[in-house]
């Protein structure tokens, strides 16, 4: 996946009951501020915190279903693809996250911590 | 790039409108090739659409919006634009035309296409400042800057183009008056019947109708003052607006030394009858002894044309039908042929149903329709006009035809009562956009080809009721239809977004009736098709709650737009901005302090004075908003909501303490205000100041409540606001005392906050139901104001809670503000 090139390794960010439903926590890391999300499912996703239009924090935008519409100019980004949605272009780097016995783990690219 | 081929001929087209570019459009299906071409227009702009200029007046469209062929366009397709520069002369033995910049291009066909000249009658008077057209971006351009600066308009003329434009001056907030020669509105396109329903209508809205009336003067020496009529009326007026007809623009054609009747004479293959090489189209032409004044006609000459440059000598043009539509919303009109029998073997049958407004007449000639007039309820217009065009046989349904269709077909048994059975009846070759000539059976194979959903696409794959806006019904039903009819619509109104086909009025009404209190529930009982929502429809849902159940509704911070769940402005480097609230725009010594102090310890990048008559810190980091906030709470500061759509400032000025004009204390009467109204949310952000004496220092007229002191009390207005729509308030009443205002505020911003739409700000609200209501509601009904009233204050008391207090308190979750820090 994305970090493939690097070194990458597994990290425990937070416990899943600190990022809200429908929301999201930063994570800041040797590559940037990473945005892991979480949805109503309680599945979770993280993409770097920057819109592929100019930058907007993803991480303050509003989360619906499987997918982020960033605050800055209202491109919706899809959690799992990191791709725009149409009519837009543009892919946010995602970067692997799993859950395990409520603890977050990101795969973080890089990582000297 | 371009394959340069020796041989491509060259193509001038005079006239960068919609019959010239509509040609080259056609042109470039057939022949990309063929030409080398090189427009002029005497606009300095790219070509747009003529019709939608009525919706960019009534504020319904932007001028970006009605561009139809961009300059990337022309440059696409290798067209030279020269744009804002009219051709002055043709040498039709040399082959060349000339600018009026001395810019000289050789041609090898010439296409005319200079369209008509608004009728400038010889009224003393016209020419002056504050009078114009209706015709180009520059009229309208002329129209709106007077309806920013000015109260009073009057039209001229009450056909098609002087209604369109009263009713967009009417909607820019101008008291307008209309003067018409004939007895009734639009007597070339309605009867009697007709026009008289549509002069009660438009009076209703506003209009004042000056019928029988013939200008004899236009007023004023360095602005239009007023208007003269010849039976001694006279109208006040800044604007006037002459709207009485066109007629083809033929300067250049007889110059050149073409036939030149009415209009430029061309043969059915739009060719000059002079010079082969010279064709023309769209109103500067006359077919036939025919002059031209709508598109439907010109997109086939247009057809034709460019068949004939494409080398198809056999294209030949025929006058098709024509039928007429007005676009003012919510005004039903259509009329096609014949208004009237002509003779007594005519025959007339109509129907009228005066409560609601309904009134048909056909006009039948040997069992064939000949002319159909409707107002009201128009949804039937285009299965008449099509029987009209094809001349059908009408006899076996003769007695029900009046009815409509669903009733007329259903007397032959051959139809079911259903809304869409009378688009599904038409012919393929039905035309349902008559601004841009598509036919039914184009929108349907674009549908299935594209798999499109939405009445947006097929408005962008298409161009059906993409102009005028008066065929979407039928573009719906197509839609629907294509669909399995299952895009059903709650009647008449535009669903939220993508989520749902329910509109906000429908959602609005539905959660009080059924008691729903909260975003799922609506979603679930409501039936939302994606069932997360959207960013869209969350907001307004989470306001709506919060409207609909004070005190009980639990806000859902995750269905709010970042800054009214951060408290903060998100900037577009992702730090926050901070406006704490300066009452009335007071503010001291010890605030100043501790605004200093902040903007040192925390690094503040800058410290800025706004437009709101208070100070805004820039680049705050997101983790140091709490802490921000705690130092500010401690001088006495609270939030000034400068992110939400809820009250936002009350500007002041400083009135009759300090100002030797001021005659009532201004910046007390804002405190109070501003007192009373803080913490609350609302639709759209809101507005209010409070000026000491008319000269109006703090801008209370482009406020969503404006308050204007005078000697005996205050003036009321509401409904302005600045923005790219400037519009000045509307007058609502006047008061004596400061108790008086407080309530008429508190009422007013109640009945916006239940009535209007999710990010409807006050000024379109009050435009959309009209000021007539909002003081019926407001001043005349003393009971329901107070009720209101208490309303409003009911609500406050759970909405003026200090949002930063609250959380630098840590009495909210303080997640959002941290950054999570890997483990090890
Ligand atoms: C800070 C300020 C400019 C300044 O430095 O002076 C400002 C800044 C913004 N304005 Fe404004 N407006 C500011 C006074 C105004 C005024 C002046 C006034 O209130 O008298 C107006 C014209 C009056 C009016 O509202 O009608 C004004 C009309 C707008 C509009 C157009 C509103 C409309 O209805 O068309 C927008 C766009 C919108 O809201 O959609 C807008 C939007 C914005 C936004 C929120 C753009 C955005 O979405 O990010 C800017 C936020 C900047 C930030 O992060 O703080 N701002 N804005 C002013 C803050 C006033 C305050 O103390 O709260
Ligand atoms: C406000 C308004 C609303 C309308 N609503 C409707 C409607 O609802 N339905 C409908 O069917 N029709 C409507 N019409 C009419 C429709 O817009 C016209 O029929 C159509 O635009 C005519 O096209 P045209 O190309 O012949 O003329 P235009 O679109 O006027 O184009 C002619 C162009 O030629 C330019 N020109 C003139 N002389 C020269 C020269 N010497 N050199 C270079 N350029 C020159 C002009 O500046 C102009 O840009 C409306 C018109 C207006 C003004
Ligand atoms: S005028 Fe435009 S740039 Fe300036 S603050 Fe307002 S929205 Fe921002
Ligand atoms: S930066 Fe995200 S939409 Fe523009």
């Amino acid at each position: 996946m994305d970090g493939m090139t690097q070194a990458s390794r597994w990290t425990v960010i937070g416990q899943l009951g600190e990022i809200p439903r429908q929301g999201a926590r930063v994570v800041a890391t040797a590559v940037g501020d990473i945005a892991v999300f979480r949805a109503l499912d309680d599945s979770v996703f993280a993409v770097e915190d920057s819109c592929p239009h100019k930058g907007g924090k993803l991480s303050q935008g509003i989360v619906h279903g499987h997918a982020v519409t960033c605050p800055l100019h209202s491109w919706v980004i899809d959690l799992q693809s990191g791709e725009a949605a149409a009519p837009d272009v543009g892919c946010a780097r995602r970067f692997a996250v799993r859950v395990e016995d409520g603890r977050v783990l990101l795969s973080v690219p890089g990582a000297a911590s | 790039m371009n394959m340069m081929s020796p041989q491509r001929q060259r193509l001038v087209v005079i006239g960068n409108g919609m019959a010239g570019m509509r040609t080259v459009e056609e042109l470039l299906k057939r022949a990309p090739q063929r030409y080398e071409i090189t427009v002029f227009g005497a606009e300095p702009h790219p070509n747009y659409d003529r019709i939608a200029l009525s919706s960019v007046l009534a504020g319904e469209k932007t001028l970006e919006q009605i561009v139809i062929n961009s300059r990337e366009w022309y440059a696409e397709n290798d067209i030279r634009l020269i744009a804002g520069d009219p051709v002055v002369s043709v040498d039709r033995l040399e082959r060349t035309v000339t600018s009026a910049s001395g810019i000289t291009v050789g041609y090898d066909r010439l296409l005319l296409a200079t369209g008509s000249k608004p009728l400038a009658p010889p009224i003393p008077g016209l020419g002056l400042p504050g009078t114009c057209a209706f015709r180009d971006i520059n009229d309208v351009e002329q129209m709106l800057a007077a309806a920013a600066t000015h109260k009073r308009a009057c039209v001229i003329g009450g056909g098609l183009l002087g209604l369109e434009a009263a009713w967009g001056l009417k909607r820019r907030g101008m008291s307008v008056a209309l003067v018409h020669l004939m007895p009734t509105l639009m007597e070339r396109q309605l009867d009697i019947a007709a026009g008289t329903l549509l002069q009660r209508d438009l009076d209703r809205r506003g209009i004042a109708f000056f019928t029988n009336g013939q200008t004899e003067e236009i007023t004023g020496t360095d602005r239009a003052t007023g208007v003269k009529l010849a039976d001694g009326r006279e109208i006040e007026a800044d604007l006037v607006v002459v709207a009485i007809g066109i007629r083809p623009n033929i300067d250049l054609g007889r110059a050149m030394g073409l036939e030149v009747n009415r209009g430029i004479v061309v043969d059915d293959g739009m060719r000059s009858s002079e010079d082969p090489n010279v064709f023309a189209v769209g109103e500067c032409i006359e077919h036939r002894g025919a002059v031209f004044g709508l598109v439907a006609p010109i997109w086939e000459q247009a057809k034709v044309c460019a068949a004939q440059l494409a080398g198809d000598e056999d294209a030949a043009y025929v006058t098709p039908a024509l039928s007429t539509r007005l676009k003012i919303t919510g005004i039903d009109v259509f009329s096609a042929g014949a208004l009237n029998a002509a003779d007594e073997a005519d025959e007339e049958i109509t129907f009228a149903d005066a409560a609601r407004g309904v009134y048909r007449k056909l006009v039948l000639r040997e069992n064939k329709l000949v002319g159909a007039v409707m107002y009201g309820d128009v949804a039937d217009g285009g299965w008449y006009f099509q029987m009209l065009r094809e001349g059908a046989d009408v006899s076996a349904m003769r007695d029900t035809l009046i009815l409509g269709r669903a009733v007329a077909t259903a007397a032959l048994g051959t139809a079911a009562p259903d809304p869409h059975a009378a688009v599904a009846a038409l012919a393929d070759s039905a035309e349902i956009c008559g601004c841009n000539g598509v036919c039914k059976g184009k929108i349907s194979a674009t549908i299935s080809e594209l798999k499109l959903t939405t009445l947006d696409a097929v408005r962008a794959h298409t161009k059906a009721s993409a102009s005028c806006g008066s065929c979407t019904p039928q573009v719906e039903s197509l839609l629907a239809i294509a669909l399995g009819g299952e895009v059903q619509k709650p009647a008449g109104e535009k669903p939220m977004c993508k989520c749902t086909t329910r509109g906000h009025d429908f959602v609005r009404k539905a959660i009080i009736a059924e008691e729903i209190k909260s975003i799922p529930e609506i979603m679930r009982r409501l039936g939302w098709e994606k069932p997360e929502g959207c960013a869209s429809c969350r907001p307004a849902l989470n306001y709506y709650l919060l409207c609909a159940w004070p005190g009980e509704y639990v806000d859902d911070a995750q269905s709010r737009f970042v800054n009214e769940r951060m408290h903060a402005n998100i900037q577009k480097d992702g730090t926050y901005s901070v406006v704490p609230r300066m009452w009335g725009g007071l503010t001291s010594a010890k605030e100043l302090r501790a605004l200093a102090d902040v903007a040192d310890k925390y690094n503040v990048r800058e410290v800025k004075v706004t437009g709101g008559q208070r100070i805004d810190l820039f680049g705050v980091k997101r983790e140091d908003l709490p802490a921000v906030w705690r130092d500010l709470n401690a001088a006495g500061m609270v939030s000034g909501h400068a992110y939400a759509k809820g009250l936002r400032t009350v500007k002041t000025c400083v009135g009759s303490t300090w100002c030797r004009f001021g005659t009532q204390d201004s910046t007390t009467m804002g405190v109070k205000l501003e007192k009373m109204t803080w913490g609350s949310w609302h639709p759209h952000k809101v507005k209010l100041a409070v000026s000491g004496c008319p000269r109006n220092c703090a801008e209370a007229t482009i406020k969503d409540f404006g308050v204007v002191a005078v000697d005996s009390g205050w003036e009321l207005s509401v409904g302005g606001n600045g923005g790219i729509h400037v519009r000045a308030t509307d007058k609502l009443c006047k008061v004596e005392t400061e108790a008086e205002v407080l309530e008429h505020c508190g009422a007013f911003l109640q009945l916006y906050r239940e009535e209007a739409r999710y990010l409807e700000r006050t000024a379109p609200w009050v435009q959309r139901v009209g000021i007539d209501y909002v003081k019926q509601r407001i001043v005349e009904d003393a009971e329901g104001r107070r009720a209101l009233h208490a309303k409003f204050l009911h609500a406050q008391q759970f909405a003026q809670i200090d949002p930063w207090a609250e959380r630098a308190a840590g009495g909210a979750p303080a997640e959002p503000f941290k950054t999570l820090v890997p483990a090890e």
